[in-house]
């Protein structure tokens, strides 16, 4: 492996939402609060998602770890806000999907720069980085439909 | 020896990784196995595989023979007084939990103190927690100095008579800090309280000789020290042992069995409930067998020097932090300014280089050095200094190219 597949695991955009990450920060408390580690490795996700109407009014997070995770989390921020439920959660299996190295360019959604997350597929160990916040929204979106 | 011979020992060494010959400096997670280990074990399969205590047949008998065997190379090798103080098990986790259950859970009270300290891998943590809850004593832990290393001061003021149990760590696996067990020791017995140490980071780098050291238990892994994972050793002083209660309880490890009311065997029998790992005993056996051909203290001069040529290196690296105390075992934890240490190993990984990036299990110590994870070398009797001016250029690599990016 050359230097030339790491630039398919760390493209621009990716370094752009790490260095400068979107929707940084807490909400108040109408939201679901999800706290999400990964115990292997240490990363960790603080998801705040507010749910109205069957919509992702606002997303915000805090958190540590690598330029995977923590992009992926700000990306993912991005992605779902404004969204509703139904296809934030499509979008969730999408990006799993593409974690899995499958095809997702047919798909309905424009996504974005989660599409520069693609080249995690070919870094196993990193995957688990890149679905942290994922997972993190599929759980606050359950949490909130319990409430 | 040389060193390109001590590596044609290791056939898994002989490869390349991503376009680069593979630099291995992940032994402090597992080492690497020499051909006479594997071998060992492919005999064992392939000529006398049987179940041991029990056949009366030729091959049960040479099973048995061998597996004991392997207890009495342990007991060599650590200056047991006794094969009966040497119990196999299947690692350090599990040495650890069996001082717990069988000790820990029987003999603590309320108002009882488990003394800890805060460099301690979490299985030297946990087991002591549930141990806590279960018996309503309470861990207390002694203060670290600022380069990651413990004064018998400290030891002296955290442990008290209210002491029942002192457990620490003889080599942490994140600072490299080799500890005064002796010291420990005496201290935690002029209290009245008992020692338990893991030993998973010490006993395959360097000598360690349980009638000096005076521990009561000492638990460490034979996939650290080239044997196969699987199989770890419980040391414990025979006198303790025969009072605690086994954990498992069900074939090998009993005398008489009743209706209603059964009797165990001897030690070191009664703590080994099951067939046990008989492979994996012969091939911790082969493991000891290959250091003791070098000399432990020959192991631990050759990674010292080779940890202080890495602190020596890494320091003129601008924007690198190294952790942990100057004097140490063989391993360097570290951190670049600005990237993770996940992001880290991936460049080096990319370089073929394997190193370790996360908390080490470690989470609390990972707090008292105020950071979420780090990256860590180590080092075994296969790495020489050129592996560590590979690992300087890829940490170079890896400045240059998120330097880059960001």
């Amino acid at each position: 492996m050359s230097f030339n597949n790491l630039d398919t695991l760390y493209r621009q955009v990716i370094m752009d939402h790490y260095k400068n990450p979107r929707n940084r920060g807490t909400l108040a408390d109408e939201s679901v609060t999800i706290d999400m580690n990964n115990p292997t490795c240490g990363d960790r996700i603080e998801l705040h998602l507010q749910v109205e109407d069957g919509k992702v009014k606002d997303a915000k997070f805090e958190g540590e770890g690598c330029s995977i995770s923590m992009s992926s989390a700000s990306m993912m921020t991005q992605a779902v806000k404004g969204k509703n439920i139904e296809d934030a959660l499509k979008m969730s299996s999408i990006f799993s999907k593409m974690m899995l190295g499958e095809d997702v360019e047919d798909v309905d959604f424009d996504l974005g720069d989660i599409e520069a997350l693609q080249g995690v597929s070919k870094f196993p160990a990193r995957i688990k980085c890149a679905t942290l916040a994922w997972k993190a929204m599929e759980k606050a979106v359950a949490v909130d439909e319990e409430e | 020896m040389t060193i390109k011979a001590i590596r044609e020992q290791f056939p898994i060494l002989n490869q390349e990784v991503n376009g680069h010959p593979l630099v291995y400096l992940d032994s402090a997670a597992t080492s690497q196995k020499p051909l006479s280990v594997i071998e060992s074990m492919e005999a064992y399969y392939k000529q006398h595989n049987s179940n041991v205590h029990r056949g009366v047949h030729t091959l049960g008998t040479r099973a048995t023979d061998q597996y004991e065997g392997a207890r009495d190379k342990v007991k060599n090798f650590i200056n047991a007084s006794s094969t009966e103080e040497v119990i196999f098990t299947r690692g350090t986790t599990t040495s650890l939990n069996t001082v717990a259950y069988g000790y820990a859970r029987h003999v603590l009270q309320e108002g009882d103190e488990i003394v800890l300290t805060e460099m301690e891998h979490h299985s030297n943590i946990i087991p002591w927690q549930q141990a806590a809850k279960y018996t309503g004593a309470t861990l207390k832990y002694i203060p670290m100095e600022a380069d990651g290393t413990i004064t018998l001061d400290s030891v002296r003021s955290t442990v008290t008579e209210n002491t029942k149990l002192v457990a620490v760590t003889h080599v942490s696996n994140v600072l490299g800090t080799i500890n005064p067990i002796k010291e420990i020791a005496q201290i935690a017995h002029e209290n009245g309280a008992v020692i338990v140490v893991d030993g998973a980071q010490s006993v395959p780098h360097m000598q360690v000789d349980m009638q000096d050291l005076d521990c009561d238990f000492y638990a460490f892994s034979g996939h650290k020290m080239c044997g196969p994972t699987g199989i770890g050793v419980l040391y414990g002083k025979k006198a303790l042992l025969e009072e605690m209660e086994p954990v498992e309880f069900g074939g090998e490890m009993i005398d008489f069995v009743g209706l209603y009311d059964s009797t165990w065997k001897d030690l070191p029998w009664k703590f080994e409930g099951g067939t046990p790992i008989i492979a994996g005993a012969i091939g911790l056996g082969a493991a000891i067998d290959f250091l003791s051909d070098f000399g432990m203290n020959n192991i631990l001069e050759h990674e010292q020097q080779i940890a202080n040529y890495a602190q020596e290196k890494l320091s003129e690296v601008d924007g690198l932090t190294i952790y942990g105390p100057k004097e140490r075992g063989g391993l360097v934890t570290f951190n670049i300014d600005g990237v993770h240490p996940h992001d880290t190993a991936t460049v080096l990984d990319a370089e073929g280089i394997a190193v370790r990036a996360g908390h080490h299990c470690a989470q609390p110590l990972m707090k008292w050095l105020d950071v979420t994870a780090t990256a860590r070398a180590s080092f075994y009797l296969y790495n020489d200094e050129s592996d560590i001016d590979r690992l300087v250029e890829g940490i170079q690599r890896a400045k240059e190219y998120f330097g880059d990016v960001i």
